[in-house]
């Protein structure tokens, strides 16, 4: 079968990766500092204490101007299933459109909606409306993510659907499966604890800030307490559902954990990797290269992440390959040719039956429907070629992987200090401690996009795993629209973001407004 | 009783009245339409973006979810429509994209393009989503060039495994090439601006703009209600894609849309309503110099016949996607749906709608309890 070309496929992915990856520079912030100024904001409404209020509107101020280019990257995302990835868009669209459709339908209004009160509500509604609003508004923004992610993680781990042969598509049977499918919930709780901690770094780096330039001291000490507290507890999470993760990931691609860990060759008692470096000049998976120039490990780490068990065989790329590794359930996984012959039996079964059904031979379409059927769980296998084309990046998921992991336990390190520095009532005195706050944070952005590195680039060649691989879910279009649309919207984006981060730094600078006119009579 | 083909109209009726409540919020792409040329002064100009500022992220939402609805309950559309009219969708996204930073960043310090750029951004906006919009909306009476044939996933067919194949170079710019086209395309782009007129009437305590926007109201009115005739007539009188309830078979029928109407006369009721509705908010308007209520008329009265509109593209056997390339290959509300399941459940989902419609209008009232002048501006904490 002729697929299409590499270059189309490559830019597509680029498209729709940078895109994704700027879009995850704001969403984070928003969901994080909006749970932040929320509860500035409940303070503020319990104890009438007007310095928290200013304290709030600063932070919403800054959560708006985020918001706004959190929005505009957006809607290109949604959009670009259909524009960039047709054949996707048909081929799982009567799964993957529901959640989209809710998320629009539950989530965005009521953000939209009520972030409206809290800009201009401030002298129109009473309290405690405008602090139900505020709530209300990263409450959509939070519902947003999780219906979002719900479509992401079916992407991952494909449930509670059965294929069509007359529709030719993947249709839902069990709604409540995907919602509830356990990778989805995880994936939840880990996004959104990531746009959390995020927020706390960023509050904290501010805060920290104004220590430096001792100044709006007041401020910086509620934000930071906030902040500390709230960070240390989300990073601590982060950890445990990063460990989830870890384990759905194990069960569901185990490809994408061969790449994290760079483990070529699967072993029982398998470590994790704790620092490593990969050899370059390990270029296939079955060249022999050792894969590492060094490592340290974490001794049986990853059997026990992986598969709850200190003792289980971790498969490597070259298991993955070839097949016929042992696994907990007693099945022997097939090799690479064989679940490809698998998938081209599918693919040709399918093409039979319309045949047969075309031509009303139904005894006929029934035995290749039977076919197609036992095969289908290998359907996209017969797209790929050879079997370098399932293995995903291993540099950039390996790496990405251990940073984003490093970062994580750094910030449960460095938020625990501040929170004991600020509860002593130190850190104001504490000048280096200051600069740690303001310089880590960075770090948070760095870790936040290195997460979806690894769950995207990790994942590939798959749109759905298994099921459909990028080079057969792609639109028919030159490569060189796509090629312009992505300049477009890289260009762009980059103005934006520098707009942004200038009009930050401006506001940041000013500071919060005690001075300010706005106080209710 | 809850049939397959009654979800199928049902959430063709949702996507419809999603339409048509896009078409009224687009009123805020109107006024930004006019931001230089209906504002005088800086004042003046500062107060337009802030009383369309406010309403700005209920378009945008709505457009979103307009996409994700119909996603959801057409996918077919989406991956055909999307992926191949690929130029057109992706100016409107581009446009959308620079219209939503443009209130937040425009007026703050150190927002790097300057406050005219981001007005500039508004005025795009503007012209080209309102346009571009009654383009793509137009292709659904005039249709588009391409093929569907879910055999290619299979590798039955010879162009490679896409199942939706555009089969015009231009991808989507070629619908500028049809007359029809740009009558919508300027019929919504002129009926925005009427809107944004009498929002602008409705809204603004500053007696001069007022003014100003009744005479917008005749100025842009005007030409909207001739785009509009001369794409209904055309469109009433053109050949429109039929097809056989039986068998699925697509073909040409002699004034398609008009025999829909007459077949449907509560729909065609509606929309004759719908119609009167918006002429007499544009006229009481223009002859009472006191009247401001004119948006309500006009903006219900938009919704309507923008519903009615769609459902006739889609319902009494039509083809609401059609190709002109290959006849077959039409979107039919049958062909291009999802699965009853899907349907059904979006269908629980969608009883949330009048909950979220109710929210949408407390907040609405809440904010505008009375009309926007200059001095709301100087103690508003978050003027643009």
């Amino acid at each position: 079968m002729e697929l299409l070309s590499t270059s189309l496929v490559t830019w597509s992915r680029a498209q729709f990766a940078m895109t994704a990856a700027y879009h995850w520079l704001f969403v984070p912030l928003t969901l994080g500092l909006g749970i932040i100024m929320a509860i500035m904001e409940t303070v503020y409404v319990r104890t009438g204490d007007e310095k928290w209020k200013h304290t709030a509107k600063f932070w919403q101020k800054i959560f708006g101007i985020n918001f706004a280019i959190g929005v505009a990257t957006g809607i290109i995302l949604e959009f670009q299933f259909g524009t960039n990835w047709s054949n996707y868009s048909w081929f799982v669209g009567d799964i993957f459109g529901a959640p989209l459709a809710i998320e629009g339908i539950v989530a965005f209004f009521l953000e939209a909606t009520f972030i409206s009160i809290m800009f201009f509500g401030w002298n129109r509604v009473s309290k405690k409306t405008h602090l139900t609003s505020t709530w209300l508004t990263i409450i959509g923004a939070t519902l947003s993510a999780l219906w979002i992610l719900i479509a992401n993680a079916w992407m991952q781990y494909p449930i509670g659907m059965k294929f069509n042969p007359d529709t030719v598509r993947n249709e839902m049977y069990d709604f409540w499966a995907i919602v509830t499918s356990p990778v989805a919930i995880n994936k939840f709780f880990h996004s959104v604890l990531s746009g959390w901690g995020l927020g706390a770094a960023f509050v904290t780096a501010i805060g920290g800030w104004y220590l430096i330039k001792k100044r709006n001291v007041d401020f910086a000490l509620k934000s930071i307490k906030v902040g500390a507290i709230f960070g240390l507890v989300s990073f601590v999470l982060l950890a445990v559902t990063g460990d989830g993760s870890g384990y759905q990931v194990a069960q569901k691609q185990p490809m994408k954990l061969a790449a994290m860990e760079g483990l070529y060759e699967g072993k029982q008692g398998a470590g994790l990797v704790a620092i490593g470096m990969l050899n370059p000049a390990k270029k296939s998976f079955d060249d022999g290269v050792d894969p590492y120039i060094f490592k340290i490990e974490i001794p049986k780490l990853l059997s026990l992440m992986g598969y709850r068990d200190i003792n289980a065989f971790v498969p490597g790329i070259k298991d993955i390959v070839e097949g016929g590794y042992p696994t907990k359930s007693g099945e022997v996984p097939l090799s690479f040719e064989e679940k490809k012959e698998r998938g081209q039996k599918a693919i040709e079964a399918l093409a039979n039956y319309q045949i047969a059904k075309k031509e009303g031979r139904d005894a006929d379409a029934a035995n290749f429907q039977k076919t197609l059927e036992e095969n289908y769980a290998y359907f996209g296998y017969g797209y790929l070629d050879k079997p370098e084309d399932l293995v995903p990046n291993v540099p950039l998921t390996f790496y990405t992987f251990h940073l984003m992991v490093v970062i994580g336990f750094y910030f449960i390190l460095m938020f625990a200090v501040v929170w004991y520095f600020e509860h002593k009532n130190k850190i104001q005195n504490t000048k280096w401690l200051q600069y740690v706050a303001l310089w880590s944070l960075p770090l948070a952005y760095l870790a936040s996009q290195f997460g979806w590195i690894v769950a995207e680039v990790g994942r590939q060649p798959w749109t759905i795993q298994d099921i459909l691989p990028v080079n057969a879910a792609v639109s028919s279009l030159e490569t060189s629209s796509v090629v312009i649309t992505f300049a477009m919207f890289a260009l762009l984006f980059t103005v934006l973001l520098i707009a942004e981060v200038t009009i930050m730094v401006k506001q940041i600078k000013k500071g919060p407004d005690y001075s300010d006119n706005n106080i209710e009579a | 009783m809850i049939t397959y083909s009654f979800l199928q109209h049902y959430w063709w009726f949702i996507i419809s009245l999603l339409g048509g409540l896009l078409v009224f919020l687009l009123f805020v792409q109107g006024g930004q339409s006019m931001l230089f040329s209906l504002s005088k002064t800086d004042d003046e100009k500062r107060l337009l973006v802030n009383a369309l500022g406010k309403k700005w992220e209920y378009t945008f939402t709505t457009l979103v979810t307009f996409g994700g609805a119909f996603f959801a309950s057409f996918p077919l559309f989406y991956s055909t429509s999307f992926g191949g009219a690929y130029w057109v969708w992706m100016l409107l996204l581009f446009c959308f994209t620079m219209q939503a930073v443009s209130y937040e960043f425009q007026s703050k310090p150190g927002n790097f393009l300057g406050k005219k750029t981001y007005q500039v951004f508004l005025f795009i906006n503007g012209v080209l989503g309102t346009f571009l919009l009654g383009v793509a909306v137009a292709t659904f009476f005039t249709g588009s060039e391409f093929s569907v044939n879910k055999g290619n996933i299979a590798g039955l067919g010879a162009a490679g495994p896409v199942i939706s194949q555009w089969q015009n170079p231009l991808h989507g710019l070629e619908a500028l090439f049809n007359l029809r086209n740009w009558m919508l395309g300027l019929t919504v782009l002129f009926l925005s601006r009427t809107l944004a007129a009498l929002f602008l009437v409705n809204r603004l305590d500053h007696p001069a703009l007022e003014e100003r926007s009744r005479k917008y109201v005749l100025y842009n009115g005007l030409p909207f209600v001739v785009f509009f005739l001369i794409f209904l007539i055309w469109t009433l009188v053109s050949e429109g894609y039929a097809v056989d309830p039986a068998t699925g078979a697509i073909s040409m029928e002699k004034m398609k849309y008009l025999n829909n109407l007459i077949e449907m006369p509560v729909i065609m009721a509606f929309f004759v309503l719908g119609v009167v509705a918006v002429l007499y908010g544009i006229i009481a308007t223009l002859l009472k110099p006191k009247y401001s209520k004119g948006i309500w008329f006009a903006g219900i009265g938009t919704v309507v016949t923008v519903t009615m509109l769609l459902l006739v593209s889609g319902y009494n056997n039509t083809a609401y996607y059609p190709s002109s390339y290959d006849l077959q290959s039409s979107l039919t509300i049958q062909n291009s749906s999802s699965s009853e399941f899907t349907l059904s459940v979006m269908a629980v989902v969608s009883l949330l709608v009048p909950f979220v419609l109710a929210y949408i209008f407390y907040a609405w009232r809440a904010l505008e309890k009375k009309r926007l002048s200059l001095q709301d501006l100087e103690s508003d904490g978050h003027a643009y």
